[in-house]
């Protein structure tokens, strides 16, 4: 098995299924001065499972923000080429209302959209079966670990089946163990949905397992510098953690990201 | 576990007993005369003597207060809630709350007095301490909301009016019931200081009254009966807003749970 790693101008023209939304050259400037992204040309394709990896402050939760339309590009263009532009998003924090159950925290989107409880509670409860939280219904977000309250958010994000799931670092602050559990539980639902994902890492390891194709970003300006196919067919396993092809993937985005790092510095690249 | 509780109850009513019995012994041997330092057993006895007059004063003084602590606590969230929703409305008013709340209340209950009649100038005092600690804090709720929730209630197309229900007044609730209890027991000191403060014009016959005219004619266990009568009324509303506290934020805030150990 070789690696297809591809700078960004020679992607190679795989069988790819058409683009579910376009950023075409989009620039973004925060009001204090700071140059967050520069000239970042994105395609993300339908299904795809996508990484954006870099080290902080390359803008990679920006383009996250660019996309689920909290904040505008101050140059280029975001456009939407499917009708469906539904979004889920998990952050890197539970990010639950403390006061809600877990029912009604993952009702919120449908709710926020007009659904009665009545009419949600078939969706909610077929959601929250699917990340492992059936019978959950009633507990409070402070009754639950670290990794249930980022299943009540996962749960929360695809329940309006959104045509996009944005991810920024959901699993980060959790520990080794619950982290490889919760990213093969996110491909197999991935999969079963037939969800995009956009996720945002630092770490290789993780990305390289996850995705399909990796974007890596290089900071002060955020921008692409390379991109990374994972041509293995998703949901893996084990084995593919440690197999060869594995391996040499992770290298050669290791060697990616240190080139966007500019050759010296290292320490902005987060390993495992 | 068992032993925990044990302390926790049996030892500060024991205490407490303990303290009374020695007051009552130290009058009786040392035969204090009654204007001097009445017992326990006398300040009970004038208690139950002049209850219908100690009663009349509490109902005054519990009126008032509950009065200033309704008002305030409508006028502070409100307000907190239009600070929340234009801000320039904040910068505006914030100062002029600010110097009503550092401006001691004794020194304005005189110029009240002269401006209103004593029972509207003792509610105005009594809401004036009430009123900003629940202002500062609803406000200080409602402005410390997680960033991300509020992302997502704007992703979601979530208008102004549901993330103010839905979000930031249940976000800012721990934060307003922590307002309501500090303002509660701030509510009966800005009564009981303006009741002082207008003294003998005061003509609704508060507490406070109750204990400057006992001093007048040296009835040292009336003033003794209606002090007791204070400090209850301040435990009772601790102990009530406290239970509210608990009760509205028992199933989800940290505050209301206890560490597992």
């Amino acid at each position: 098995m070789t690696a297809a790693v591809a700078i960004r101008s020679a992607a190679p023209a795989m069988t790819a299924p058409p683009p579910l939304v376009r950023l075409g050259a989009v620039g973004k400037t925060f009001a204090n001065g700071v140059e967050a992204l520069r000239g970042v040309d994105l395609d993300i394709r339908r299904g795809e499972f996508l990484s954006l990896l870099g080290p902080s402050g390359c803008g990679k939760s920006t383009i996250l923000r660019l996309l689920a339309g909290l904040t505008g590009p101050s140059r280029g263009s975001i456009d939407w080429l499917s009708t469906n532009h539904d979004l889920g998003f998990v952050f890197q924090e539970p990010t639950l209302m403390p006061w809600a159950n877990v029912f009604d925290n993952v009702w919120l989107p449908l709710r926020l959209a007009g659904a009665s409880k009545a009419s949600a509670r078939q969706r909610v409860e077929e959601m929250l079966a699917k990340v492992g939280l059936a019978g959950f219904e009633r507990a409070y977000p402070r009754e639950l670990s670290g990794g249930m309250k980022m299943r009540v958010s996962v749960a929360r994000a695809l329940v309006t089946r959104p045509a996009v799931l944005l991810m920024d670092e959901p699993f980060a602050a959790l520990d080794e163990i619950t982290r490889m559990k919760l990213n093969d539980d996110l491909v197999a639902l991935k999969c079963e949905l037939d969800a995009t994902v956009v996720f945002v890492t630092h770490s290789v390891f993780e990305s390289v397992y996850l995705s399909d194709r990796i974007v890596v970003m290089a900071p002060r300006p955020g921008r692409v510098v390379a991109e990374v196919h994972v041509p293995t067919p998703s949901p893996r396993d084990e084995d593919f953690r440690l197999g060869a092809g594995y391996a040499a993937i992770c290298r050669e985005t290791s060697r990616a990201l240190h080139g966007a790092m500019g050759g010296g510095v290292s320490e902005g690249i987060a390993a495992g | 576990m068992k032993t925990d509780k044990v302390i926790r109850y049996v030892l500060p009513t024991a205490a407490f007993v303990a303290a009374i019995g020695l007051w009552e012994a130290t009058v009786r041997i040392n035969q204090i005369p009654p204007v001097i330092l009445p017992s326990p057993s006398l300040i009970a006895t004038t208690l139950v003597k002049d209850w219908r007059t100690l009663f009349g004063s509490l109902e005054v003084t519990l009126g008032i207060t509950l009065e200033a602590l309704v008002a305030a606590t409508a006028g502070g969230a409100l307000l907190a809630l239009i600070f929340a929703q234009w801000r320039p409305i904040e910068y505006a008013f914030f100062p002029f709350a600010v110097i009503m709340q550092v401006t001691p209340v004794v020194s304005i209950a005189p110029l009240l007095l002269i401006y209103l009649n004593p029972s509207v100038a003792v509610l105005v005092c009594a809401f004036l301490v009430a009123f900003f600690p629940i202002l500062a804090n609803t406000a200080l709720g409602l402005s410390s909301i997680d960033h991300n929730l509020l992302d997502l209630f704007q992703m979601y197309k979530a208008s102004r009016w549901r993330q103010l229900l839905w979000l930031r007044i249940l976000s800012a609730l721990p934060y307003f019931l922590g307002g309501l209890r500090i303002g509660g027991g701030l509510a009966l000191i800005g009564a009981i200081v303006a009741e002082i403060a207008a003294g003998s014009a005061g003509q609704g016959a508060g507490l406070a009254f109750r204990i400057v005219e006992s001093g007048y004619r040296l009835n040292i266990p009336r003033m003794f009966a209606a002090l007791f009568l204070i400090s209850v009324t301040g435990v009772a509303i601790f102990l009530i807003t406290t239970a509210l506290s608990h009760l509205m934020l028992r199933r989800w805030h940290d505050s209301a749970r206890g560490r597992e150990t």
